[in-house]
């Protein structure tokens, strides 16, 4: 019998079972891929929002507010790569200027900390590359970058050395009631659970429909990106977005913490929750709508498009409250965009609802919740001749792009969640991140991941389940 | 460690320029190879077709490659393998990892450039669709196929007519695998003609100018493209969709010349040919530090690589020896009609050459032609007729030093197309 | 008459072959290109390059050729052939491993030394 099963590790359930994991309770995940962070989480804008865009008021704004000032400290603890950039929001006309106001404003009543308006001289002092037309902003210099995938592998592997169980490959497929205990049915078994959280971002409403009717409709929308060489990762120092207007929100801009720029997202409704394809007339409209901010970017840069789905729905806010139909059964749903920053937030207030509907906490006696992890890239010349000298694997590199060596690939496939994948091992260790996109290193990761975990690279695949790599070997066999 | 010169990159084009400055006198030579052995992609082009020119027989890249090995392990020159560099000073000072040695910083007189280039991914050109397994560019695949014995699939299609992909189609159709198409978004093809007729006529698969890619679909792995037609400004025509039921994609769209250690060294690079600005003699704007091969321009042939590698071993082996410095004087080359690029940029004028030769690119398919040097006043230098003149097929032109010697300001190359 | 496209070199001539008069070839820039337009009209053939399986060296699959053309027809089976084909290491590049193959002189040779 688990205390609480977490179904989804994404972001949201990742920083729920890590803040968990520090009391004494058997917590489990049910993740229906074949590895963290394999949804929204991995695609999205990287963006820790300051928070004057929600509503004064509602659950978005208070969670955003609050997971954005944890963040920092939080991927210190976690060494996970984060980045205080501020942001700045461009106004190109009147209208707009009134628009930077109420946002101001609203921020403001969302307390913010430090907003500033600044005419459009100040703006492009800031950041020479704007438009010429921009003429005023809003900067929220609280506002950040981040790992989002990182963030998420960081906090499920601590989660997993504090004593959480995580089963992948585990999708669920039905949900009984029994009063006293909730029996979660999934395709690699049933579990029994006191308590029952539904973190299953875009698919939140199904797991919802398994205890009664639909509590919301799912209104997925999609949103297409560029991911720009380092070349181009200078180009603005600030995430640079648009006013929200009725026709959208406007693409934004920003650094990422790997060096890249990343460009993106547009917004389309979708049918399908898993449709993360990138579209010609998507690309183009993100396109047209980044050049609107920065003139002389240059998509020919381009080293990698996604997209990936929001989990919009019928409410507006947040949904973070037990089922109407179960009452063990807590969903923490509908977390679209501020989801990433308010994530440690939502896992805060995700357990004062489980206190509420009657779980007990006891913090452990001894909890470790950091975790380090060697960069051979980010180290001084002295600091990666003594890494080398204590372990020669991280004197070969490995991915030429991103200067990732074999030790550290080496290690992330023995970390507490180990990939089974090559695009497993790029967001562990950053292969394959860079220009070539794997092209040089992709063969030399498959024959490491063989090697390490005992399996012939035929079973290695490229990413989630059916990405299947090599589809034969040649003359018939293996060997001679 | 001090050596007189390191030579980045154990390819065709590091070899040839270890070879060329051992063979002129200097005796200090190091070659930094990231990979296990040296000779570099030829290792994986198994298909023949090298050193007509160079060994006036067709080889195979291995054999072309084993040749200049052989050649090397005859000298004193110094090679490691299996070792990174991770950054080339101003100052000449290249810091290399390995597992064997740890971080060591190697002090060169000279440097010599060869790190080759990369592959243009999906990415690059944003490839509408899912993002399904099965996506791989020509040399990765081949990689896979060649030496490691894989199949990467079983129904193919291959975006971009460049040799590699054209190669690929014909060695995945030999292993067994079905090709369905090749599909270039130019009206004419990104590869030899003979690759054309050799790699896809002798197997009945279709070639499709003016056609691209506008949609991968699959979940897991590729289950289908659908390829249309594109009009001149290369935008797909809509109801012109085809659709392919394949499970691979095989990405021949370009290569990129590896220039990341030239830019943070602070080089001068070319716009154009994504490489360093060089002089006649191969050398960069920083005095000493050479470049060769296709991380100075894409060639098509290796035996040009090899000419062009070699002239930048020597001009580091006499850089090396105390020769005196060519002089300021320079001759700027630039490209005009129809041409992309000229390799080299610059000529200095007070150097000891006979002839400078100038490769070159032309922009678009061009029929019976010359191409004229001209000067700033307008005035023919020289002038070279052709039957006919590709994008891919990389042009040479050889220019006496007499006839630079009357040029008033700088030259450039230009495409006179005769009038049909 | 027949338009070929020389395959020989690099430069790709485009041939013209007149049957009708002692398969004389026209278009050629050298002799190469003329033996060429008159065989691949008459009995074209190639050069096959592909792998065969190996053991004890530091790749799996040791590149090789047929050391000269090989009747087109034949292509196929000779991939047949390689596929039966092993080598132990070392093998030395020119190695013979299979001599006159498919009722022909053609032999199949190692294009890389694997030690």
């Amino acid at each position: 019998m688990f205390d609480v099963t977490i179904i989804g590790c994404g972001v949201i359930g990742a920083s729920l079972a890590y803040k968990l994991s520090r009391y004494d309770l058997n917590v489990l995940i049910l993740e229906r891929e074949n590895d963290v962070a394999m949804g929204t989480t991995k695609a999205n804008s990287a963006i820790v929002h300051a928070g004057y865009d929600p509503a004064a008021g509602t659950l978005m704004a208070k969670l955003n507010v609050d997971g954005s000032a944890q963040m920092e400290a939080l991927c210190q603890t976690l060494d996970v790569a984060y980045k205080r950039i501020g942001s700045l929001v461009l106004a190109f006309n009147d209208q707009e200027q009134q628009t930077l106001h109420q946002l101001c404003r609203n921020g403001i009543a969302n307390h913010v900390p430090g907003l500033q308006l600044l005419s459009g001289e100040e703006v492009k002092a800031l950041e020479p590359n704007l438009a010429d037309n921009v003429c005023a902003a809003l900067l929220a210099p609280t506002a950040a970058i981040v790992d989002p995938w990182g963030l998420c592998l960081a906090e499920a592997e601590v989660s997993v050395r504090n004593g959480v169980e995580l089963r992948l490959n585990s999708g669920v497929t039905g949900i009984d009631d029994l009063g006293d205990h909730i029996l979660v049915h999934t395709v690699s078994g049933s579990y029994q659970t006191r308590y029952l959280v539904n973190c299953s971002g875009t698919h939140g409403h199904e797991i919802s429909a398994m205890v009664g009717p639909a509590e919301w409709q799912a209104t997925p929308s999609r949103g297409e990106y560029y991911l720009l060489d380092k070349t181009s990762g200078s180009l603005v120092q600030h995430v640079i977005f648009q006013c929200p207007s009725d026709v959208g929100k406007g693409v934004l801009l920003s650094p990422t913490v790997h060096g890249n720029l990343i460009v993106g997202p547009n917004a389309e409704p979708v049918e399908d929750m898993d449709n993360c394809a990138t579209t010609l007339a998507g690309l183009d409209e993100v396109a047209a709508s980044s050049r609107k901010s920065v003139p002389a970017v240059d998509l020919r840069q381009s080293i990698r498009n996604f997209s990936g789905v929001r989990a919009v729905t019928s409410e507006s806010d947040f949904i973070i409250r037990p089922s109407a139909h179960a009452p063990h059964l807590l969903h923490v749903c509908g977390i679209k965009s501020p989801g990433l920053s308010a994530a440690p937030a939502i896992a805060d207030y995700a357990i004062d609802q489980l206190q509420t509907i009657g779980l007990e906490l006891r913090e452990k006696p001894s909890w470790d919740g950091s975790r380090k992890q060697i960069r051979f890239r980010g180290l001084s010349q002295a600091e990666k001749a003594a890494v080398i000298a204590r372990d020669p694997q991280y004197g070969r590199v490995i991915c030429r792009c991103e200067t990732i060596t074999e030790g550290e690939i080496v290690a992330a496939i023995h970390s507490p969640i180990p990939p089974c994948s090559i695009d497993g091992i790029k967001r562990r260790a950053g292969a394959g991140m860079g220009r070539c996109q794997g092209g040089f290193c992709g063969p030399r990761v498959l024959e490491i991941l063989a090697r390490e975990m005992h399996k012939d690279s035929m079973d290695i695949l490229q990413d989630g389940r059916g990405t299947q790599l090599l589809l034969g070997r040649t003359k018939g066999g293996a060997n001679a | 460690m001090n050596y007189d010169i390191v030579i980045i990159g154990g390819g065709p084009a590091g070899l040839a320029a270890a070879n060329a400055a051992w063979e002129d006198g200097c005796r200090s030579i190091c070659i930094v190879e990231r990979d296990k052995e040296l000779g570099g992609i030829l290792n994986q082009c198994i298909h023949n077709g090298f050193g007509l020119h160079y060994f006036k027989e067709e080889l195979t890249g291995p054999e072309y490659a084993g040749r200049f090995i052989e050649k090397l392990s005859a000298t004193g020159v110094d090679v490691r393998l299996d070792a990174m560099v991770l950054e080339m000073t101003e100052e000449k000072e290249v810091h290399i990892v390995s597992s064997a040695g740890g971080y060591e910083v190697l002090q060169a007189k000279a440097v010599v450039l060869a790190m080759g280039c990369r592959e243009r991914t999906r990415g690059a050109i944003a490839i509408p669709g899912t993002r399904p397994a099965g996506v791989f560019t020509a040399g990765t695949a081949q990689r896979y196929l060649n030496i490691e014995g894989y199949m990467v699939g079983k129904r193919v299609v291959i975006l971009g007519s460049g040799d590699i992909g054209l190669i690929m189609a014909r060695r995945m159709t030999l292993e067994g695998a079905k090709v369905l198409a090749c599909v270039e978004v130019m009206p004419y093809s990104g590869g030899l003609t003979r690759n054309i007729v050799q790699c896809l006529n002798d197997f009945d698969i279709p070639l499709y100018l003016s056609h691209t890619i506008t949609d991968i679909q699959g979940n897991g792995r590729v289950e289908r493209v659908v390829v249309s037609e594109v009009g001149a400004d290369r935008r797909p025509i809509p109801g012109t969709e085809m659709t392919f039921d394949c499970d691979t994609v095989l990405l021949s769209v370009g290569l990129i010349p590896e220039n990341e250690l030239s830019r943070a060294a602070g080089l001068e690079m070319d716009a154009h040919t994504n490489g360093p600005v060089v002089y006649e003699n191969m050398e960069t704007s920083l005095a000493g530090v050479f470049a060769c091969g296709n991380v100075l321009h894409v060639h098509d042939l290796v035996d040009f690589v090899t000419d062009e590698s070699a002239r930048a071993g020597r001009a580091a082996a006499a850089y090396c020896a105390g020769a005196a410095h060519p002089g300021s004087r320079t001759l700027a080359v630039s490209a005009g009609n129809l041409v992309g690029y000229t390799v080299p940029q610059r000529i200095h004028m007070d150097a000891d050459f006979k002839t400078a030769t100038v490769f070159f690119r032309v922009r678009a398919i061009c029929g019976k032609s010359r191409i004229v040097v001209q000067d700033e006043t307008g005035a023919q230098l020289a002038s070279f007729p052709r039957e006919r003149l590709a994008p891919g097929e990389m042009e040479n032109i050889r220019l006496p030093k007499s006839i630079l010697d009357g040029a008033v300001g700088s030259v450039s190359v230009i495409i006179e197309e005769d009038a049909t | 008459m027949t338009n070929l496209i020389c395959i020989t070199c690099p430069k790709g001539c485009h041939l013209c072959v007149d049957e009708d008069n002692g398969y004389t070839v026209t278009g050629h820039s050298c002799p190469r290109g003329e033996a060429y337009g008159k065989s691949e009209l008459l009995h074209p053939v190639r050069t096959v390059t592909s792998t065969i399986k190996i053991r004890n060296a530091s790749i799996p699959r040791l590149p090789v050729k047929t050391d000269r053309p090989l009747p087109k027809e034949k292509l196929f089976q000779c991939m047949d052939l390689l596929d039966a084909l092993n080598a132990v290491a070392p093998v030395h590049v020119g190695d013979i491993l299979a001599s006159r193959i498919l009722d022909t002189d053609v032999n199949i040779v190692a294009t890389k030394t694997l030690l």
